[in-house]
């Protein structure tokens, strides 16, 4: 089972989010990057097949050089190569990304080790996009499905399940297919250190891509107008209790 | 002109997600400003003669588009230029989506139904979009309505705007939008040109709002040509639907983060929730560590809540957790930490360890009578 895993490094937000003074972007100078945590997932449930059925995980970024930080925190996890479609670092829209992994993907076809699975998480932790797996589904003629916590394979095929509004829906597809993830579908391992040994020495392949204007365009970014008060301190410890009680008799929960 | 709302709905009563949606393909479907108006209808009309010719409805929505135009804010009440798109319509309550300003219900099916098959649904929102000659194609920010709106975008070409939580005309084929960014934690302010808008609306952003003038709807069944290939792809729901209080609908949720401090220390947590008549939802930590599975983890790539209380005990408030929380109406932290981002977020707060404090509020509870 050949399989390509997509990630985007993104920024490691922690309890709040700054921003650039212009606007433009997120302030990444007091943080460090990662992927989106449906990403994680999609890189471990890549290496818990191959485990099983043999084969080998890609894992695949479209970014700046630095992203291959996150190639390599993936090749730690288990990931055997790692592609690199190299940007200048403006941001890419979802069409011309979703070609650019189509074109990855066609020259590993014709280089005779075509992937058999594209996964994804379901939708980036920065743009919250929820279409690069579905473009790029279109762009190969491939059967598609989102938003998937469970996957099995079937004679030919793969079984993917998810939950939607409390009702469980399977879907059947065959192969090759792109199959969009999220968290929950598994729990990531850690890094072992022979790991992180192995991708700190692996060779990254890199191609460059060249952006083309997209239809949606960025104006800028801005943090919500807070919509809630200072909270209010109603106490310290079993002390607070009475109040906390009154005030949850209050709210009408109580009843 | 013509605005087409995907619209989702449970044994024929519309979702909510998709009320919220039709109050924001509702402003799109008033027009832009009158100046740019004539033109872009035209282009609408010929679009739709193009796709299809000659076809009855195709007439009716053509002139109706005009008639949107000519009407200027008479738009704003919804009316003929917002239509619907509803799969599976059978039992359809018609009348609800006309308090929301839709003029044109297309049913798709019953025969056939296709039952949910993303890449169908898309076909047929494609090809009702190119006879009607639709302006905008606007569906809510949900599983289903993400998926569709990213294979419409993909058989287009078009770009689709995902999680809007506003959108108007800022001229022709110019829509000026602010969507969500960050699980909505960040605000986007973009410009989408396209020929056709393509978006949606972020599930919890846009309260839903009734038009003060209904409108009288009009229901026109449509049966789609689909290819095998569009049905390759489809859902086998099972039977059932999950019991039990869900996490999303919750009126009370108890939160538990890191500073419960192990499996074995949710039991108080769960005997308040089990009092208030809420459920237990938890941290992202709490799910990495394997103390609760993921199905309870409130946060962005969790479950959104809109409970009417949170009592957060023990969580720090990462980005990443408020992403899920902030939708509740309440908020009460219970922490130690005074300097906690969750204190701060919260509209109270008791400062304390929360192995003191539930299990006190729990006795308190009690006292009071509660079972």
């Amino acid at each position: 089972m050949e399989i390509g895993v997509c990630v985007k490094r993104v920024p490691m937000v922690g309890g709040t989010i700054v921003l650039t003074p212009d606007g433009q972007e997120v302030d990444t100078r007091m943080s460090g990057f990662t992927i989106s945590p449906h990403e994680e997932c999609a890189v471990e449930e890549a290496v818990r097949i191959t485990e099983r059925l043999g084969g080998t995980v890609s894992v695949l970024t479209l970014g700046p050089a630095v992203a291959a930080e996150q190639l390599r925190d993936a090749l730690a996890l288990g990931a055997g190569r790692a592609v690199l479609l190299e940007t200048d670092g403006a941001g890419w829209g979802p069409i011309a990304t979703a070609a650019a992994i189509a074109d990855e993907v066609r020259r590993r076809a014709e280089a005779g080790s075509g992937y058999d699975l594209l996964l994804l998480g379901n939708e980036a932790a920065d743009t919250g996009d929820y279409q690069v797996g579905v473009r790029v589904a279109h762009l190969l003629g491939w059967p598609c499905v989102t938003g998937i916590k469970h996957i099995e394979f079937t004679e030919g095929g793969l079984r993917a399940g998810r939950e939607y509004r409390g009702v469980s829906e399977t879907f059947d597809l065959s192969l090759p297919a792109v199959v969009t993830v999220k968290e929950g579908i598994n729990l990531p391992r850690y890094p072992s250190l022979p790991g992180r040994l192995r991708a700190k020495r692996a060779q990254i392949e890199v191609y460059p891509v060249s952006p083309a204007p997209e239809g949606l365009r960025t104006q800028g970014l801005r943090v919500p107008a807070a919509t809630r008060q200072q909270a209010r301190i109603i106490g310290t410890g079993v002390e607070a209790v009475p109040a906390l009680v009154g005030l949850l008799d209050e709210l009408g929960v109580l009843s | 002109m013509t605005v087409l709302c995907l619209v989702e709905h449970e044994s024929g009563v519309p979702i909510e997600a998709s009320l919220r949606a039709l109050t924001a393909a509702r402003v799109l479907a008033a027009g832009p400003a009158p100046a740019a108006d004539p033109a872009l209808a035209g282009d609408a009309a010929q679009g739709g003669d193009a796709a299809q010719g000659g076809d009855a409805a195709l007439a009716g929505d053509a002139a109706l588009a005009g008639d949107a135009a000519q009407g200027g804010d008479a738009g704003l009440a919804g009316g003929p230029g917002l239509a619907a798109v509803v799969f599976g319509a059978g039992s359809l309550d018609a009348e609800v989506l006309g308090s929301y300003g839709v003029g044109v219900v297309h049913a798709v099916g019953p025969d056939p139904d296709p039952g949910y098959a993303p890449l169908a649904w898309a076909r047929c929102l494609h090809s009702l979009m190119e006879s009607v000659g639709a302006v905008a194609v606007v569906a809510a920010g949900t599983g289903r309505g993400a998926e569709v709106m990213a294979h419409l975008g993909a058989i287009t070409g078009l770009p689709v705007a995902a999680n809007c939580v506003s959108a108007e005309w800022d001229g022709i084929g110019v829509c000026r939008l602010v969507r969500q960014r960050w699980g909505g934690l960040l605000l986007e302010d973009a410009i989408l040109e396209a020929p056709v808008a393509l978006l949606t609306v972020a599930a919890e952003a846009v309260p839903p709002a009734p038009t003060p003038e209904p409108v009288p709807v009009e229901v026109r069944v449509v049966r789609p040509e689909l290819d095998e290939a569009d049905l390759a792809v489809m859902a086998a729901e099972s039977a059932e639907r999950a019991s039990g209080a869900s996490l999303a609908t919750a009126r009370v949720v108890v939160g538990g983060g890191r500073g419960v401090g192990g499996p074995e220390g949710f039991a108080p947590l769960e005997e308040l929730a089990g009092l208030l008549g809420g459920v237990v939802g938890v941290s992202r930590v709490v799910t990495s560590e394997g103390w609760r599975p993921h199905t309870m983890q409130v946060g962005q790539t969790g479950t959104r809540i809109t409970p009417e209380v949170y009592l957060a005990c023990g969580i720090s408030g990462a980005i990443q957790h408020m992403a899920g929380c902030s939708g509740a109406k309440h908020i009460i932290a219970v922490n130690k930490d005074p300097g906690a981002p969750m204190v701060s977020a919260a509209d109270y707060a008791v400062i304390g360890d929360l192995h003191e404090v539930i299990p006190a509020l729990v006795a308190a509870l009690r006292e009071r009578g509660l079972t």
